[in-house]
């Protein structure tokens, strides 16, 4: 690690730099083996929109918060959602009273459990990216194929290379170089990130998820830019192939068509979600009818520019005062991937709050 | 959320694999990767293997996360 990381001062590059990670699982180990501390202090890192909970916006929640107050509906979810605020509540509060809100940690056992209760119509909250919808798509197509007829999903499921297109388009976003997410990347493969290398001159490195994947990636990023390059390149080697996994990529395409889609911080991406494909969308839980609350936003909350790179989550004056892992108001403080949680989990103490 | 681990494959059946992490075991499904043989490391995210690993490679990863959990407890 060290040598990586006297590696990366010998380069000696004559400005500031910052770099973004658009991947909380980067995020998260980043701050837990305290990177930050081995760089020299002209590199800044930031972190992005990537987790997946973290820019799933409080309309979506709401969504599922009603779906979970009819009887008869049982919501599936992956953990981390639960504990979201939506405009008036979470998951977990519709729980406590009474809601039926199941965590599961495969897509596939909530299509188990599905089976076990045809009395249940039972919605799967679609969220994630490319790594996660195509386990979806998997589960999908095993539910038309062989049911059962009581499983429904609601997608927030959104697709990586627009946002960043979207993110890197904004004036107030100055980002040198892309920490790229080593787990998207081995389902799309490297082609998809081409045009924000080029587009936007702007160097990328897949990264896997070790503390010294992620210094060799910053060294890999600080050589790009050094020799004033800009292009795609891989650390990850000993899982992303630059083709992806064509399987994945065939079951997303044949079960998701894509769609504008909401991010929190962002409003709306054109074409940077995915929906059911007009084959599947009987499966589709917006068919349900639900009245669905009117969006309404923690006043304080400044989730949304932490999540586009503006704004520290210590900036934030909700940050460890009224906004906690305990008690989040904001999205980015619920997972332990999200900025705000890693901050708040792992930064030293003395010099971050 | 993206997280996923290396996993040894342990066997499998059709679509259906056991695979194996630090003693867990845990089913995995093997519909995006079809061409996971027994004995290889798969990538497992939510459930499903989403890429096959070189063993070596694995290896490593597992050895580099033993030295820090080592250095953590």
């Amino acid at each position: 690690m060290r040598k990586v990381a006297n590696e990366i001062k010998r380069l000696r590059i004559d400005r500031p730099i910052r770099l973004m990670e658009v991947c909380g699982g980067h995020t998260e180990a980043i701050y837990r083996f305290a990177l930050r501390d081995l760089l020299p202090d002209w590199i800044e890192l930031t972190s992005g929109p990537g987790c997946p909970v973290c820019v799933t916006p409080n309309g979506f929640i709401d969504h599922a918060v009603a779906l979970a107050r009819l009887s008869g509906v049982t919501i599936a979810t992956f953990g981390d959602l639960v504990r979201v605020p939506g405009s008036t509540q979470s998951l977990a509060q519709i729980r406590a009273r009474g809601g039926d809100v199941r965590v599961f940690y495969s897509p596939m056992d909530a299509l188990y459990w599905t089976r076990q209760h045809p009395e249940r119509t039972v919605v799967f909250l679609g969220i994630g990216f490319e790594t996660t919808a195509c386990t979806i798509a998997a589960v999908v197509q095993e539910c038309a194929r062989d049911g059962p007829a009581n499983f429904r999903m609601l997608s927030a499921l959104k697709t990586m290379p627009c946002a960043l297109a979207a993110l890197l388009s904004a004036p107030d976003v100055h980002i040198d170089g892309l920490i790229l997410p080593g787990h998207v990347t081995t389902v799309t493969g490297m082609a998809d990130f081409q045009f924000i290398a080029h587009r936007f001159a702007v160097p990328c490195v897949v990264s896997g998820f070790e503390p010294l994947d992620l210094m060799e990636t910053i060294l890999m990023l600080c050589r790009q830019i050094n020799e004033g390059r800009a292009k795609v390149e891989n650390q990850y080697l000993r899982v992303v192939r630059s083709e992806g996994n064509l399987h994945a990529q065939k079951a997303i395409s044949r079960v998701f068509k894509s769609c504008d889609m909401e991010w929190r911080g962002f409003g709306s991406i054109s074409l940077s979600g995915l929906s059911l494909a007009d084959e599947f969308s009987y499966l589709d839980a917006t068919h349900i009818q639900v009245e669905v609350e009117p969006i309404r936003e923690h006043p304080g909350c400044r989730c949304g520019e932490v999540l586009r790179g503006v704004c520290r989550p210590d900036d934030c004056a909700l940050f460890a005062t009224a906004c906690t892992p305990e008690e989040p108001c904001g999205a980015c403080m619920v997972s332990s991937e999200g900025a705000c949680a890693a901050v708040y989990h792992f930064a030293p103490v003395a010099d971050e709050r | 959320m993206c997280l996923a681990l290396p996993m040894k494959l342990l066997s499998r059946s059709g679509d259906w694999g056991i695979g194996e992490i630090g003693g867990v075991r845990r089913q995995v499904m093997l519909t995006l990767t079809p061409e996971a043989n027994v004995g290889q490391y798969v990538i497992v995210h939510t459930g499903y293997a989403i890429e096959i690993l070189d063993e070596d490679e694995a290896e490593r990863t597992m050895d580099l996360l033993d030295k820090i959990g080592a250095m953590e407890s």
